[in-house]
């Protein structure tokens, strides 16, 4: 056991401190020490991408930081994307489109979603199946999943046109 | 609701062939799921366990001083330390014993030896490696033909000698039971005098479940009430609770046993594992809650392999392509303990349902059970008990059989199906089909991919590859599967005493709405959606109102779980009973309201209406609340009903599936074009739910055929212990599927449904790897072992010549 450090990290909007061995895996500190259970846990080895999450404004899985590398780090977890008077669409097309079954895979799915939208906001089928091939779904074969994407990015777009 | 149409107030129940989005999908949406490591409760410990590097050594010492020494850790518990509670060995599924903790000795990679518990997970990781192991290297036996050996060592010490074991005599130390069925004497006697025999040894190799989520549970005893409650990942929480009971000595009245929300099962989380023992036990130690996860390591490596079957199989035909017989003889590679997941009087489970879809007049199976130094499980991954490795067998058999007589696979299994007109069929080898319509499903499974015109475009293929204008080879996979599900009628379904009939009890609220219980747990498959749906059609209230609960043994009633497509078939049947209790008493109620007899008054959709006068009528929540309000002559008050269903016969669920990929001969890789599946799952209660169980039982069967496994060394190391070397499609792999269907219900089941989840990896794991032997057939390929990656499909290319 190494000597706790003071970390200090802005996560869904909020700042937060806690007291964390430099060591931890960032997951770990979201979980266990803030009680943000929305990532979880499938591998620890960044292969599955169930605990991905938003690591200064890019998709990143949060098994394989550690707690002294998310110093002054900006987060954003599944429950920093909507809430239930307002959803994110991506939320609503999961549900809308099958996109999940036991639900483990969802929070890092939908995370990664997320800012594949931001990075790109038109993808191709081809596209999104490229750029969420970090994440692995066990129940859905990914079909649902990519149309769930397609839809809330059509959504995102035309919300985003009506506003301009 | 008297202004709305008969059809508004169908739609508003959201009953059963309605596509109900999902009411699981809030919570998982937003990161509000409750898993099992979610669960913190106050005081907790964390538990890790010492693994064995090897996979067969005595264990001489423990030494825990170094590791009692690091602050944070509270114990550390051995085999030594659970003896004196009984509890250093725990019994199987199937009637063995299997080590909790290393009782002098281990017998795989990674097997349990010590319970380290601590304040945190990273204190208990640490101190895992202080603990100070000293081993005896033994021969490794990894070949479960070798282990038949006269002179093989003997792996299991604790039984050796004793030759009388859990299912009949044991021939060898090392052997664990022989399971024969059918008629030995006929069929081979049918099969010596046959004009066309087909023979080949069918590998269905080692894999793993690998839910993404692992396993893991928290223990907590409370020492002041006596009471433990034990949180984990179980897809048969009571038969857990009774087992847990069993095994501690703890009244089954004083121990609670939750599955909260799971993270996909597929059969990885039937067991009962040294991980749940050793926290129950740590928390009683410890007097404080204690977790344990596993990693995915772990998981891979210990808990719950499946398949690794070697199956020897003849086939026999006339010359004109009618099958006259069919012989197999398994030799099935166990691991170090029998903890396989089968009915008790099932060794073997329902491998006995392999001669699939075909009437063949005379058949005999063998199967013989075999110790290895490898991971004890067996379980069924994603399938009815041994289904997928019994369709797999027969599916492959078939193809082999059409090469020997020069015929279309299609029109070999088209020319043996049980006919529509034969069910419900007895097979050869003791099941009674239910109800079937092969040639329909397979008609239409043809034409939806245009058969004719893809054989076609493949001899076109094949030619410009023999020209050497191109590198490539053209495979159509054909497979036509039937499962068995539904396990099972009590008569002659048990696990460990236990009949596998299943459960759902209701209560209708006074305001009309409901909560329902039932004995089985959802790992993914949407129950909470999909029962309510059930309940919806029987009561006449809608599916929106009604609360679905399950997993909880202190409040649902007894079942035995869901896996091997049970759900549906056994709880299902349950949930449609119950509510028909429901319907009687209310009707009796309505009649009382209506003051008219109970035979004048019928049920519609929402209500009870008075025959002949349907302006007359009382609604279901009109009924709900004089349960509750009227003093009724002749009935108790209160609106509930439970049933316990054991079901009649299993139900027989069918497809037809059909891809076509492209072969690489210098690259070994297989590009998937297209996969349609069909599927024939009776009675459908939601197309959406349905689809969805297509989709990932197909990405399953991709996985298992084209390239996941478990595979060891000789000194018995796992190869594959991490998702880098174990395959997982990504989104990126996986190709789009079509899915269709037919519908022909289930005689015996209340609503007529089979139960569809396992259907896509049953029939899909024969599909795929059917099209990769089909791209080889011009140049003499008979069979090569799954999983198909890229360096078998080459190797397979390069044996048969085709790399000049």
């Amino acid at each position: 056991m190494s000597k706790k450090m003071h970390l200090e990290m802005t996560v869904n909007g909020q700042k937060v401190e806690t007291l964390a061995e430099p060591r931890e895996l960032l997951i770990h500190v979201l979980r266990e020490r803030l009680g943000i259970t929305g990532p979880h846990i499938g591998c620890e080895t960044s292969h599955c991408g169930a605990c991905t999450v938003d690591f200064n404004g890019k998709s990143v899985k949060s098994c394989n930081v550690f707690a002294a590398q998310a110093q002054g780090a900006e987060v954003t977890t599944i429950e920093g994307l909507g809430d239930p008077d307002n959803l994110h669409p991506l939320q609503t097309a999961f549900k809308e489109h099958h996109g999940l079954q036991c639900g483990y895979c969802t929070p890092g799915m939908i995370t990664r979603a997320h800012r594949l939208l931001q990075e790109n906001p038109t993808p191709t089928e081809e596209e999104i199946r490229f750029g969420m091939a970090g994440n692995l779904c066990r129940c859905t074969g990914y079909q649902n999943i990519v149309k769930s994407i397609q839809a809330a990015a059509s959504e995102m777009n035309a919300a985003k046109e009506a506003a301009e | 609701m008297n202004d709305m149409t008969p059809e508004d107030r169908k739609s508003a129940l959201k009953g059963m062939g309605t596509s109900r989005k999902r009411v699981e999908d809030a919570r998982f949406t937003q990161g509000k799921g409750n898993y099992v490591d979610d669960i913190k409760l106050p005081g907790m410990l964390f538990g890790d366990f010492v693994r064995s590097p090897y996979a067969h050594a005595r264990v001489t010492s423990v030494r825990k001083d170094t590791a009692m020494a690091l602050p944070g850790v509270i114990a550390v518990l051995t085999a030594e330390d659970l003896a004196p509670l009984g509890l250093h060995w725990m019994p199987t599924l199937a009637g063995d014993k299997q080590m909790v903790l290393a009782d002098g000795k281990v017998l795989y990679q990674g097997q349990e030896v010590a319970f380290v518990v601590a304040e945190n997970r990273y204190i208990a990781a640490d101190a895992v490696e202080l603990v100070e192991v000293e081993y005896e290297e033994l021969p490794v036996v990894t070949n479960p033909f070798k282990a038949m050996d006269a002179d093989a060592p003997t792996l299991r010490e604790d039984i050796a000698g004793k030759m009388d074991g859990a299912h009949g005599p044991r021939k060898h130390n090392n052997h664990i039971f022989t399971w024969e069925q059918g008629d030995k004497e006929a069929t081979e006697s049918v099969l010596s005098g046959a004009d066309v025999v087909a023979e080949e040894m069918i590998y269905y190799h080692r894999t793993h479940p690998c839910p993404l989520e692992t396993c893991g549970s928290v223990a907590s005893m409370d020492k002041v009430n006596g009471k433990l409650t034990l949180y984990g990942t179980f897809q048969a929480p009571h038969a857990v609770r009774t087992v847990a009971s069993l095994i501690s000595g703890i009244a089954e009245h004083n121990i609670r046993v939750i599955s909260p929300d799971i993270g996909g099962g597929f059969g990885n989380k039937v067991g009962v594992y040294p991980g749940y023992v050793c926290s129950i036990v740590a928390s009683i130690v410890t007097g404080k809650p204690v977790k344990w996860v596993e990693d995915r390591m772990d998981n891979l490596m210990t808990t719950a392999f499946a398949r690794d079957y070697h199956m020897h199989g003849k086939i026999s035909a006339t010359t004109d392509g009618k099958i006259t017989g069919l012989w197999c003889h398994t030799t099935a590679d166990h691991g170090g303990f029998d903890a396989c997941a089968d009915p008790t009087k099932f060794p073997a489970g329902f491998m006995n349902i392999c001669t699939g879809s075909y009437d063949i007049p005379v058949a005999y199976l063998a199967v013989d059970g075999v110790y290895t130094n490898k991971a004890p499980g067996g379980v069924a991954y994603r399938c009815s008990f041994r289904v997928t490795e019994a369709s797999y067998f027969i599916e492959r058999m078939m193809d082999i059989l059409a090469i020997k007589l020069d015929m279309d696979p299609v029109e070999l299994r088209m020319k043996n199906f049980v006919r529509k007109d034969q069910f419900p069929y007895q097979s050869a080898l003791g099941w009674e089909y239910d109800s079937g319509d092969y040639h329909t499903a397979m008609d239409k499974a043809l034409k939806a991919v245009g058969y004719d015109n893809l054989r076609k475009e493949q001899a076109e293929k094949l030619a410009a590859f023999k020209a050497g204008e191109s590198r490539s080879l053209m495979g159509i996979g054909t497979a036509f599967f039937t499962e068995i599900v539904g396990a099972g009628p009590v008569k002659n379904c048990d696990i460990l005493g236990l009949g596998m009939f299943d459960s759902c009890e209701i209560r209708i609220h006074p305001t009309g709405s409901a909560i329902a219980r039932l004995g089985t747990i959802s790992q993914g498959q949407g129950h909470a959606t999909t029962f309510a749906q059930i309940l919806a059609s029987e009561i006449g209230i809608p599916a929106d109102d009604i609360t679905l609960e399950e997993g909880d043994t202190d409040t649902a009633p007894y079942g035995l779980g869901t896996y091997g497509s049970r759900s549906t078939p056994v709880a299902g049947a349950a949930t449609a009973m119950a509510g028909r209790k429901i319907r009687a008493k209310a009707q009796m109620i309505a009649a009382y309201l209506l003051e008219v007899h109970d035979d004048d008054v019928e049920f519609d959709i929402d209500r009870f209406v008075v025959k002949g006068a349907p302006e007359r009528f009382k609604t279901m929540k009109e009924i709900a609340f004089a349960a509750y309000n009227q003093a009724i002559p002749g009935i108790e008050p209160g609106l509930e009903a439970v049933s316990y269903y054991d079901p009649p016969n299993m139900t027989y669920p069918f497809g037809a599936y059909i891809c076509v990929m492209d072969v690489d001969v210098d690259t070994g890789v297989a590009d998937i074009r297209s996969v349609y599946a069909l599927d024939d799952c009776g009675t459908r209660i939601n197309p959406m739910i349905i689809e969805g169980q297509v989709h990932g039982g197909l990405t399953e069967a991709l996985a298992i055929a084209m390239g996941q496994e478990i595979a060891y060394d000789e000194m018995g190391n796992v190869k594959t212990g991490t998702l880098m070397d174990f395959f997982i499609p990504t989104a990126w792999e996986t190709p789009n599927y079509i899915t269709d269907h037919t519908t022909t219900p289930s005689p015996h089941h209340p609503i007529g449904a089979k139960g569809v989840g396992e259907s896509p990896n049953v029939g899909g794991v024969s599909m795929f790897s059917n099209a990769v032997h089909d791209a080889f057939r011009p140049f003499g390929l008979t069979q090569s072992h799954m999983p198909h990656d890229h360096w078998r499909i080459w190797k397979t290319a390069n044996q048969l010549g085709l790399h000049g």
